[in-house]
């Protein structure tokens, strides 16, 4: 028995759950919990019989996905009203965009910050039309600011102050320090038009961007919803022209990896050359599956791995070194 | 994990895993009559070593669950059972989406609910617990939980958890056998639980219809004051933990309550001046 598996066959196959006694339920359901997969588990299970007890959890994770989907609506149309005067174009990323796009990903998904990707020529106005509006920095500190504009693909998060809400406004998909490079200009040419005039990215380039923040960034943290988020979009969008758009972007790798992963955990239908594992690719299932039926983390190495992994990604060897130096410093003062 | 336990307070399920017996065989202790839950629960909490060799070395307690805050202060061993308490309270404070959370004492009788909400130190809780020794039934010193679709109060009744004066106030009115474990130097001072009644806990399932919102105040001259439904919605929503996420169905759920519940602010130089004060407003309820 182990939860984080129970989860990952249940999310491809709600079925699977019938045969489970109640310990197992447990497991499986805490285990969705840390991995943010509570809402997306619950609207999975709708309509499933399910014991009673189960019944009254998935309720109350149904409700607090609809919350989490409205308060999301929200504050994207405050970021739309914010930036309407300045005619440009505002594309929606990740769990926001799913939603507001109707999409199979947005079903149940919890969902934190506002992401937008805004051309780079415009960030400073973006920048001053959201503090107008009321948005604050989040980080005072001058190391840290001066590094996200220095070398991330986001301004530094802004929240705001009286709706508490963090806002992360990308220029591009992944930092200027990552090998790959997306095409920037191309992720927002040929991004789609919601009803109220925000946008999102394109059918393939929401699958591109999705594997690039899954495995080209990060320390694949809440990997579990973000393949689910790929196993969705792929569903939705098929795999026709996605690795040569993937290649344009730099990202061939990444989502053919992905793709990989989805089939293998979820039996998203992808290519034929998608549906063995790589080596390394057990790797990162292994680090996705490391969570336990309470709740907590495991694989402690694995998990030390992908943390050192990331920031490799994100910094030539120099410049991690002086990155060390500086949080260590701090971190004694 | 290694040590473990499941409690069923109200509606609420939890399961409680910990790395020591000893929080473990607190929680046993203080919730023993107390049926075991059945079926799958509601949340987890975790109480764990902030690092593997804190289980051993200078051993402190860090709360986890399926709800944490980030930025937790550990507790020291001998303090696990607060720290349990802690948990539970943030599992439902941040989690629970099925009612609207007062942080509220209540009582109920004839099945109307008398709910009583304030700071800490505002005297709720031994006020709910000395009623509960006067024919009151004890419905919840933490937490009042009102029902979105009918407005009913539900009942939370964990082991009452006193501080400082209060307890030897308590121990005034109910015998020691009552009483948890004394916990001495915790963050709020001395703290001891005082175990529900066998009424509080026989009948925790049964909901209730609010009769009575009350804002006491203890330590000040005694007065009686009526609110207005405006001022209790906005103090009510301040003593939520989820009006905001709760939406259009918290804001409904808490006007009606507001509107047709009567509210006095009390005032009270002593619990007894409060029992009678109580009892006289109860009376004049229509």
């Amino acid at each position: 028995m182990n939860a984080a598996r129970d989860l990952v066959a249940v999310l491809a196959d709600p079925a699977q759950a019938a045969a489970f006694d109640d310990p197992r339920w447990t497991g499986m359901l805490c285990a969705a919990v840390a991995e943010r997969l509570a809402g997306t588990l619950a609207e999975r299970l709708a309509g499933v019989a399910v014991p009673d007890t189960v019944a009254a959890w998935r309720d109350n994770a149904a409700v607090q996905a609809a919350q989490e989907r409205r308060s999301a609506l929200w504050e994207a149309e405050m970021a739309r009203r914010a930036l309407a005067p300045l005619g440009v174009p505002v594309v929606l990323l990740k769990g926001t965009a799913y939603v507001a796009g109707g999409l199979a990903a947005g079903r149940g998904r919890s969902i934190g910050d506002l992401d937008i990707l805004v051309p780079r020529a415009k960030l400073d106005a973006v920048e001053a039309a959201l503090l107008a509006a009321g948005w604050e920095w989040v980080k005072p500190d001058p190391y840290d600011d001066a590094y996200y504009r220095q070398w991330m693909h986001e301004l530094p998060p802004l929240i705001h102050a009286s709706r508490d809400r963090m806002i992360d406004v990308h220029h591009t998909i992944l930092p200027p320090t990552a090998r790959p490079t997306p095409d920037a200009d191309l992720l927002i040419a040929d991004s789609v038009p919601l009803p109220d005039g925000l946008r999102m990215l394109c059918a393939d380039d929401r699958i591109v961007h999705a594997a690039a923040h899954l495995l080209a960034d990060g320390d694949m943290a809440g990997g579990l919803r973000n393949l689910w988020d790929i196993h969705c979009l792929i569903g939705e969008a098929g795999t026709d022209k996605l690795a040569a758009r993937a290649a344009r972007h730099g990202l061939g790798p990444a989502v053919a990896r992905a793709g990989r992963l989805a089939h293998a955990l979820y039996g998203t239908d992808v290519p034929v050359t998608w549906r063995r594992l790589t080596v390394a690719d057990r790797l990162f299932r292994r680090r996705m599956l490391a969570v336990d039926g309470w709740g907590r983390d495991v694989r402690r190495g694995t998990r030390f791995a992908f943390y050192v992994r990331s920031h490799w990604l994100r910094m030539p060897p120099l410049m991690l070194a002086r990155h060390l130096w500086v949080k260590w410093r701090r971190g004694k003062q | 994990m290694r040590h473990a336990i499941g409690l069923k307070i109200g509606p609420v399920a939890f399961r409680v895993g910990s790395d020591w017996a000893g929080p473990i065989a607190a929680l046993a202790d203080l919730y023993r009559d107390y049926p075991p839950p059945t079926g799958v629960p509601d949340y987890t909490v975790r109480l764990e070593a902030a690092r593997p060799w804190r289980r051993w070395i200078r051993p402190s307690v860090t709360v986890r669950g399926d709800h944490m805050l980030p930025d937790a202060l550990p507790l020291d061993l001998a303090h696990g059972v607060l720290a349990a308490e802690i948990g539970m309270n943030l599992q439902l404070a941040l989690g629970e989406r099925r009612w609207l959370l007062l942080h509220a004492s209540s009582v109920e009788r004839d099945g109307r609910a008398l709910i009583m909400s304030g700071e800490s130190g505002s005297g709720k809780s031994t006020l709910a617990a000395v009623l509960a020794t006067r024919g009151w039934r004890l419905m919840g010193d933490e937490f009042a939980l009102i029902d979105l679709a009918t407005g009913a109060a539900r009942a939370f009744p964990r082991a009452t958890s006193l501080k400082n004066g209060a307890i030897d106030e308590m121990l005034r009115h109910v015998p020691d056998a009552r009483f948890g474990a004394a916990l001495t130097g915790t963050p709020k001072g001395r703290l001891r639980h005082l175990r529900p009644d066998a009424q509080a806990i026989a009948r925790m399932d049964a909901p209730a219809i609010p009769a009575l919102i009350l804002f006491p105040q203890f330590g000040r001259p005694e007065a009686a004051e009526a609110m207005g439904p405006a001022e209790t919605f906005v103090r009510l929503t301040q003593a939520s933990t989820n009006y905001v996420p709760l939406g259009r169905a918290g804001y409904d759920a808490l006007t009606r309550l507001v509107t047709a519940v009567p509210t006095v602010a009390v005032d009270y130089p002593d619990t007894d001046t409060a029992v009678g004060m109580v009892e006289q407003l109860w009376a004049a309820l229509p």
